[in-house]
């Protein structure tokens, strides 16, 4: 592990960019992080995701700062190396990573373009978080326990139904449309 | 048996922290015991997702416990390399898997466990523990969820499924009354503001039980004067067979990566 950062409320892709001149190299360092895609939803960059924290200079080295999806999720390790040889083989390293937990990466730090993109790689993006952290268990018939209205995202229809919470990878939830009888995936809110 | 057996600290916060470390390990082993033999396939791949999370969950805690334990102790050795005695995961999480209706029963029992251990410990004074916590407690309430819809279904289901819940509750619910037994490591914990007592959670665990028991027309069983103790070390038989498994290639293999 590389040393714990203070804590970092930047939003995501939220740096400004350098009044006239030519992009700086941590600029030039978003830009290939919008390249690199995640390993398991390959339609998507970590930037899209918003597990890319913040990019920084620490000295000559590149500072990138992710945050983990989910505890176990297997792509983590993957998604270090991959962000790491993106960097290099733009000309921008030396650079590292740290891995930050706190706070906790949450759906709604996907970007609008991130949306877009689950969308139309046919996952229905997450809706946002419920506000509050009691999330109360409630029980349900099975016919019943469906999100409400959530779009398949092939034809748009609101007649969908969840087959399980638990879909390919932990981020996501396996659906049905009954309008055009396919299967889809849904991205969890978290 | 190649590689030697880690000696580990007793010093409460490290004990603390392995006890959650290791029913997150122990109970996400049992349920990767289900990849490739779920009942149907979208339980199948649930199971597996779980066992994901609760062992990405204990290696996140063994790394901590290793920091604070301070002899060099990373996770892979914590998780591989002790000795069942230095394990300190409540009896409950290592019982064989049993049928689906068992592991269901269990998982609502531990995931509801979990979420208010998470909670409490999102507010944690080492702030790392604080960051795993807030993390993980996304995780859990997706976990408790699962299996409490499941334990609904199954209880207010069938004959043949609601026959098997009461026979899963009635053997699990021996195991939980250690879950809330006090002691030193809790009290030290809960003095330096690691985290809560387990006791402390007793009122509200079984609460939020009861209202499972209630949706499923299931009846609390009765009380037992049985107490397991896998938190203080001395676990059931099953334990050792379970640490086989887990142990046999780093113990065969000491090091061995791929």
């Amino acid at each position: 592990m590389t040393p714990t950062p203070a804590i970092c409320d930047t939003p995501a892709g939220g740096h400004a960019p350098q009044p006239g001149g030519a992009p700086s190299r941590i600029e030039r360092a978003w830009e290939v992080l919008d390249g690199v895609l995640d390993p398991e939803v390959p339609a998507v960059s970590v930037r899209d995701l918003g597990i890319v924290r913040d990019v920084r200079l620490a000295g000559e080295s590149l500072d990138v700062v992710l945050t983990p999806t989910y505890s176990g999720c297997p792509a983590t390790e993957v998604i270090e190396h991959d962000v790491l040889a993106a960097i290099e083989a733009a000309g921008l390293g030396p650079a590292y990573v740290t891995l930050q937990r706190a706070p906790a990466w949450t759906t709604d730090w996907i970007t609008e373009q991130g949306r877009a993109r689950l969308l139309a790689y046919g996952i229905a993006p997450p809706g946002p978080l419920p506000p509050g952290t009691e999330v109360p268990l409630r029980f349900m018939p099975r016919a019943n326990a469906v999100a409400p209205a959530l779009a398949c995202p092939r034809c748009a229809s609101l007649q969908t139904e969840r087959l399980s919470a638990f879909g390919s990878t932990a981020c996501k939830a396996l659906y049905r449309c009954l309008a055009c009888r396919e299967p889809f995936e849904h991205f969890k809110p978290l | 048996m190649q590689a030697t057996s880690l000696c580990i600290s007793r010093d409460p916060s490290v004990q603390y922290v392995l006890r959650l470390a290791d029913t997150c390990l122990i109970l996400g082993q049992r349920l990767g015991e289900w990849c490739g033999h779920g009942p149907i396939l979208e339980e199948d791949i649930a199971l597996s997702n779980m066992a994901l999370d609760l062992v990405g969950q204990a290696r996140a805690l063994l790394t901590r416990a290793g920091q604070l334990e301070g002899r060099g102790h990373d996770e892979d050795q914590l998780a591989f390399l002790r000795d069942e005695r230095d394990y300190v995961n409540p009896t409950l999480v290592e019982l064989p898997r049993g049928d689906f209706a068992f592991t269901m029963v269990r998982n609502a029992m531990v995931a509801t466990l979990l979420k208010l251990l998470w909670q409490r410990l999102a507010g944690s004074s080492d702030a790392e523990l604080a960051a795993i916590a807030g993390k993980a407690l996304k995780e859990a309430r997706y976990h408790q969820q699962h299996a409490a819809d499941w334990v609904v279904r199954l209880g207010d289901g069938t004959a043949e499924s609601r026959r098997r819940t009461e026979a899963a509750l009635t053997t699990l619910w021996r195991y939980t009354p250690e879950l809330f037994v006090a002691d030193a490591v809790d009290d030290a914990a809960h003095a330096m503001g690691l985290g809560p007592r387990w006791a402390d959670l007793q009122g509200a665990w079984t609460e939020e039980m009861a209202q499972i028991f209630a949706a499923a027309s299931l009846a609390t069983p009765q009380a037992s004067a049985f107490r397991s103790t896998g938190r203080n070390g001395v676990h059931s038989e099953h334990m050792g067979y379970i640490l086989a498994e887990m142990q046999h290639l780093q113990r065969s293999f000491p090091g061995g990566v791929w």
